[in-house]
């Protein structure tokens, strides 16, 4: 058994992590790049998000490198996530790519239904060995979102272009070749190492900036054209409202790890304006603004695929949940027919706006 | 003479505006892009150049558009911005106070909005790429109706036909099938203006505050019609700048002139760029899948910039220990 799973930004090292410690072959597919989405986005349906041509797209490079098993994750609720496993199999199934799929989805009521939809790619490993392995995935996961979040702050204060990003594939890099709990200890502290040893300018004055919207895109990014980077060079220092191993707390582990981020603030600060789940993340979008506000962001970027229904619901009332924080709100829509020149235009003009807004402000006082 | 040169060089219309030190402007030229922006900006300068004293020194140059970092390389400019600033600079020189600028284009839609002078949000069309302005340049064309009274005929309208404008291909056929039934032209005229009057205010203008004083600006702005309908929809009063249709180049001008006001050399290359030789090549990157398309642009055959890859691999290897300028 070969088993692959599409990519969502650096996943893959926490779930490749996770399988590899099971013992189990994993076939990575190539990073999402302009021939993954060309193949996703000539078999999917036209009207269906930009997740779903990636994920395809990657299944079908995925097989050409010999992969026989997908392990997907699904989902409940509005969004239509949650039929996109069973869509995907179907169509790589009339394309002659014969493919055993794993949905695994959030318990509803015990994580043992996770578990057990993951016995059939672990076969007779024990409870507990599968409980190490994703034990052993979330730290990898919490140790890729450490690097990451240091680049946001270093990136935008950077002395040589492109030094951050140097870095961070560097230290990527080493988190993605420990192969073992006490070897991860050691190469996530090497990891932040790397990432302190970019030369920086502390005292550069810097635009706050935070990044709210769809999981995937918010992950992926490819599908975002990059826009921490785009944001860290023009010298804005982001943060990403979700994050891989807060994610895995909040839903798989229920929120059993204490001391990180979890989006049930979000959720909290969303009710004065949207009292709903409307599925995927749109409630954590609004509450998400307010939140961020009373940290002192100077503006959010919601970043969502065309045609994604939960972030529709959630930018219709955003113009509400902005004015109340007094924070300007720009979106994004992303998918296959975006183009990077208009998406950097409107990020420039809404830095300036913010940093002119910025300016007035402290001239104010 | 002393002066400034802003530059917009847009997908439609070429624009290059040269103010004084009191932010008034001496010369304006209006061009068509054409597909060629290189030739046009020198085109542009040769003909500016004639019409300034041969004593004009420009102290600094601004360029602006979705060519701006092209333009930018090619003259040497002291600042680079996107358009959305630009505009907003311009209208607050040219409508005091100005608190809604209403901005349609060749290809893109904006709505800007002020407060107290700073720019407090904007929303520029997204997933629908319809150019408002293109889309008129190509009825009129097909209505045989010069564009220049295509607004004039509008307002002989008394009853404006209601046309379906959410999309240009429906509207089109909604036209169509107006025309067929035996409407007027007048009043297809008019009803397609408001239709593209409600269709961008339902979608760029959506959710927005529109507080007077509003200004509309951009190549449309001159078609009258336009203006009444926003008028009606509105109900408030709807200023055309003087300079209407070339706002961009005004505020990438009043944004050069902020840019070298601390008494710092411009980089402008002088009105000679004009009889240069430019030329573009490009390749094919193929240091992974993503097959960047890789854009070099060479003046007297030396490179001197280079753009299309998304890693910075070919960009960053001519990128110079240069302070920022965009």
């Amino acid at each position: 058994m070969k088993v692959t799973f599409p990519h969502m930004g650096n996943l893959y090292i926490c779930v490749k992590g996770m399988l590899e410690y099971l013992g189990i072959e994993v076939v990575l597919p190539p990073p999402c790049s302009k021939r993954t989405l060309t193949l996703g986005a000539k078999y999917g349906p036209e009207f269906a998000c930009m997740p779903l041509k990636l994920n395809l797209g990657n299944f079908i490079e995925a097989y050409e490198l010999g992969a026989d098993t997908i392990m997907m994750a699904g989902g409940c609720g509005p969004c239509r996530f949650g039929y996109y496993a069973q869509v995907e199999h179907a169509i790589l199934k009339d394309l002659g790519y014969h493919y055993k799929m794993v949905v695994l989805e959030p318990p509803d009521k015990h994580i043992t239904e996770l578990t057990a939809r993951i016995s059939e790619i672990t076969g007779r490993k024990s409870w507990l060995q599968v409980i190490r392995a994703i034990r052993y995935g979330y730290l990898k996961s919490r140790a890729v979102d450490e690097v990451e979040m240091l680049s946001y702050k270093i990136r935008p204060r950077e002395l040589r272009m492109g030094e951050t990003d140097r870095a961070l594939a560097q230290a990527l890099k080493e988190i993605e070749k420990a192969d073992n709990p006490q070897e991860l200890k050691a190469a996530a502290l090497r990891g932040k190492e790397i990432m302190y040893s970019v030369a920086v300018d502390p005292h550069r004055p810097v635009i706050k900036v935070a990044l709210i919207g769809e999981i995937y895109t918010l992950l992926e990014p490819f599908a975002n054209f990059n826009i921490e980077r785009h944001l860290g060079r023009m010298g804005v220092e982001v943060d990403r409202s979700l994050h891989l191993s807060e994610w895995i707390n909040d839903h798989l582990f229920m929120g059993l790890i204490k001391g990180i981020r979890s989006s049930k603030a979000y959720r909290e600060s969303a009710k004065p304006f949207l009292n709903h789940f409307v599925g995927g993340h749109g409630m954590e979008t609004i509450g998400s603004i307010s939140v961020y506000a009373r940290q002192g962001f100077d503006g959010a970027v919601q970043v969502f695929p065309f045609t994604c229904m939960p972030e529709i619901v959630a930018q219709s009332i955003i113009p509400k949940a902005a004015a109340a924080a007094d924070m300007p709100v720009l979106t994004l829509i992303v998918d296959e027919h975006s183009g990077e020149a208009g998406l950097i235009t409107r990020l420039e003009a809404f830095i300036d706006l913010l940093a002119r807004r910025k300016h007035h402000r402290a001239m104010g006082q | 003479m002393t002066g400034y040169l802003g530059i917009d060089v847009g997908s439609v219309s070429t624009n290059i505006v040269f103010i004084n030190e009191d932010n008034q402007v001496l010369e304006a030229i209006y061009l068509r892009t054409q597909g060629q922006p290189i030739r046009t900006v020198q085109h542009g300068l040769r003909e500016l150049a004639k019409q300034l004293p041969a004593s004009t020194i420009i102290k600094g140059v601004g360029t602006t558009g979705s060519a701006r970092h092209l333009t930018s390389v090619v003259v040497g400019a002291d600042v680079v911005k996107n358009e959305i600033t630009a505009h907003a600079v311009a209208a607050s020189q040219q409508v005091p106070g100005v608190q809604t600028v209403l901005e349609i284009g060749g290809q893109d839609s904006k709505i800007i909005i002020l407060r107290n002078g700073v720019v407090a949000d904007f929303a520029m069309n997204t997933v629908c790429a319809a150019g408002t302005g293109s889309f008129l340049d190509q009825q009129a064309s097909r209505l045989n109706v010069p564009i220049e009274e295509f607004g004039d005929l509008s307002l002989r309208s008394n009853t404006a036909v209601r046309i379906a404008g959410r999309c240009a291909v429906f509207a089109e056929s909604d036209m169509i099938h107006k025309q067929q039934m035996g409407f007027e032209l007048p009043d297809i005229l008019a009803g397609l203006c408001e239709a593209l009057v409600r269709n961008y205010l339902n979608n760029v203008g959506k959710g927005k505050e529109i507080l007077a004083p509003v200004a509309f600006q951009g190549g449309v702005a001159a078609n009258i019609g336009m203006r009444k309908a926003f008028e009606k929809a509105l109900g408030v009063e709807v200023h055309v700048p003087k300079h209407f249709d070339v706002m961009g180049a005004l505020g990438a001008a009043l944004l050069a002139k902020d840019a070298v006001a601390k008494g710092k050399t411009t980089r402008f290359k002088g009105f000679g760029v004009a009889d240069s030789s430019f030329s573009a090549g490009s390749f094919e990157c193929d240091g992974c899948p993503n097959l960047c398309e890789v854009i070099e642009i060479l003046e007297q055959g030396v490179t001197i910039a280079r753009w299309g890859d998304r890693c910075g691999k070919w960009a960053n290897a001519l990128a110079r220990e240069e302070e920022k300028i965009s």
